[in-house]
């Protein structure tokens, strides 16, 4: 069963705030407000009703890595406009417009380094760049870390957090599922350890290719996972969805996850799993 | 025969000739050369008309309900077809089929979406939407394939994968993830067509192909035009902008690199004369299979993974933009 219950979340290519801002901050789930600090030092979790707030690749990697301290890599990988997209904007402009925003040039990051003392190799999306959309600069990225994985015999954790394949792509988008999925066949050959770690929310395209294809599927608490988003499926099947469809928990049930594991939690489960296949307890 | 919109104009002359025909006899010399003239003139109308679809018209002409469907193509081109069943988990999905035939003697894998034709069948077939089982049935022949070596052929032809709650119940994206990566590293060759409609993640689940083919009135995309519009345009009145942006045709693709080529169609589109578009099919496979069957296993995994390795379009910057600095160790 849920933990709480979710309010349907609208999953659209739409720019979201990350943080609300202010020192008094709403806890959606419950109503209450909790103080900035106190969700600072818990890594955005609110210590009382476990709601996770949502976070990017920059406080993940601040914490996961030792010290925070990583390497960058696929930063040179920028995206263009290949087929002059425009709906009511024009892709580009939409680019500039979240590159601004973010400070990030795209929606995924690739950081290398250590942590818990191991090495690994961790991408993380950021749901706030076109909501974590996939195009072909998050392919690439992603591309770039399994095969730096591969090649160097280090475990990868990607960190999903999107909406899934980015229309004003189209099937450039569509192709990086395809291309993510090959290489992860390549590392899957190498016997690299590779964890899936989804937040909230995992849909759509990325969850039908290297989302699902972890060694271990790792889920945060509460985050909404699915192929189809809530409101499409609603439409379909033409009444209400059962509660806590879709959430970490319902996959977890339905033997999709191996472990829900919170963010408070999350380094030092991911470090002892990755421990325990690599036998580094011996 | 079913006509489109912009078909209007063939479908009222076809009718007068038809009307005129009725009305002769035998040598008619007064309407006889007018029937001659006005089927002239259609032939002219048509060529006109399908030398300058939009791209709307050709999603249009993709899902045409006279089009050759996957069985029709299977029971052209190939002989001794035998379905085979079920996904050994849960169930046998209706919206995809397969299993083995001979193309020209030569033992192959085939497997494809199926739409219906009426409203049951339709509804037996989930309109081409296939669930998880549908996904799992195609591994398993994919699988079986390469056990006995031999090569696969898809057909693709969907609005998309199914988006109900039990699809997402058995995991319906699982089943896609794992259809990918296995289709990577499959030993024997894949040649994919897309028959009809290419939607999504439904129609990738089963097109990893080390050649991808689509016919000359298809599309291929990341979603449909539909979607597209009600999601950037938040209505559904924009699909034929939606459609436009999204350049979704077979020679959109061709001028992508995403495909390697299209394979054309009678005047008016496949349904108007099945057999021949039934040939041009098997022509194009018969050429592909016999220039995959000279590789060996290695190679055909190797030049695959390579092939999707490639997609995507980005420009490298010439100076690497370092993260945040204070949490960056170089």
């Amino acid at each position: 069963m849920a933990w709480f219950k979710r309010k349907d979340k609208n999953i659209q290519t739409e720019q979201r705030k990350e943080m609300p801002e202010g020192v008094w901050i709403k806890v959606p789930t419950t109503g209450e407000t909790v103080h900035r600090r106190e969700l600072e030092d818990n890594l955005w979790v609110d210590p009382l009703s476990d709601y996770h707030f949502r976070i990017g690749s920059d406080k993940y990697f601040s914490f996961l890595f030792d010290k925070g301290k990583f390497k960058e890599i696929g930063q040179d990988i920028v995206p263009t406009d290949p087929l002059k997209f425009e709906d009511r904007k024009k892709y580009s402009d939409r680019l500039d417009q979240y590159q601004k925003k973010t400070g990030h040039s795209d929606a995924v990051r690739v950081g290398v380094g250590k942590m818990n003392d191991l090495d690994v190799v961790i991408a993380c999306m950021d749901f706030d760049f076109m909501g974590g959309s996939m195009g072909s600069v998050v392919g690439e990225r992603l591309g770039m870390a399994i095969d730096h994985a591969r090649k160097q015999k280090k475990p990868l954790i990607i960190i999903s957090q999107t909406g899934g394949a980015r229309m004003q792509e189209s099937i450039l988008s569509l192709m990086q599922m395809a291309k993510t999925s090959a290489k992860l066949a390549q590392l899957e050959e190498e016997g690299v350890p590779y964890i899936s770690y989804m937040t909230n929310p995992t849909t759509g395209g990325v969850t039908a290719s290297f989302a699902m294809l972890g060694d271990f599927n790792i889920a945060e608490p509460g985050s909404l996972i699915g192929f189809a988003g809530p409101r499409v499926i609603r439409q379909t099947i033409g009444r209400d969805l059962p509660e806590g469809f879709q959430t970490a928990e319902y996959l977890l049930d339905h033997g999709f996850l191996d472990l829900i594991v919170p963010r408070t939690q999350m380094k030092d489960e991911l470090s002892k799993l990755l421990k325990l296949v690599l036998h580094k307890f011996a | 025969m079913q006509y489109l919109d912009f078909e209007k104009p063939i479908a009222d002359l076809e009718r007068k000739i038809e009307e005129l025909s009725n009305l002769t006899i035998a040598d008619d010399d007064v309407l006889s050369p007018e029937i001659k003239r006005l089927k002239k003139r259609v032939e002219e109308l048509r060529t006109s008309i399908f030398s300058n679809l939009t791209r709307w018209q050709k999603v249009q002409l993709a899902r045409h309900p006279d089009r050759p469907y996957t069985l029709d193509y299977i029971y052209s081109i190939t002989e001794n077809f035998m379905e085979l069943h079920g996904d050994r988990y849960h169930s046998d999905d209706k919206a995809i089929v397969g299993g083995l035939a001979t193309i020209d003697g030569r033992s192959v894998m085939i497997m494809g979406h199926q739409k219906g034709r009426d409203t049951q069948s339709r509804q037996h077939r989930r309109f081409g939407m296939a669930n998880p089982e549908g996904y799992r049935k195609a591994y398993r022949l994919m699988k079986l394939a390469e056990k006995f070596d031999i090569p696969v052929i898809t057909l693709l032809d969907t609005p998309g994968a199914y988006p109900g709650l039990e699809a997402e119940e058995r995991g319906q994206a699982e089943a896609i993830a794992k259809n990918l990566k296995m289709m990577a590293t499959l030993k024997v060759p894949i040649v994919t067509v897309v028959i009809g409609e290419g939607a999504s993640g439904g129609a990738i689940g089963i097109g990893m192909g080390n050649e991808v083919y689509m016919m000359e009135n298809t599309w291929y995309s990341v979603i449909s035009p539909e979607s597209c519009s009600s999601i950037l345009w938040k209505t559904w009145d924009y699909k034929e902008q939606a459609a436009a942006v999204l350049r979704l045709t077979a020679e959109d693709l061709e001028g992508l690199n995403i495909i390697d080529g299209i394979i054309k169609e009678p005047l008016g589109g496949a349904h108007r004369d099945p057999d021949s578009s039934a040939a041009a099919v098997k022509r194009q496979l018969l050429t592909s299979l016999k220039r995959l069957k000279k590789m060996k296993p290695e190679t055909l995994v190797e030049k695959r993974i390579e092939k999707y390795s490639k997609m995507g379009e980005w420009e490298k910057r010439a100076t690497a933009k370092s993260g945040k600095s204070k949490t960056n160790a170089k």
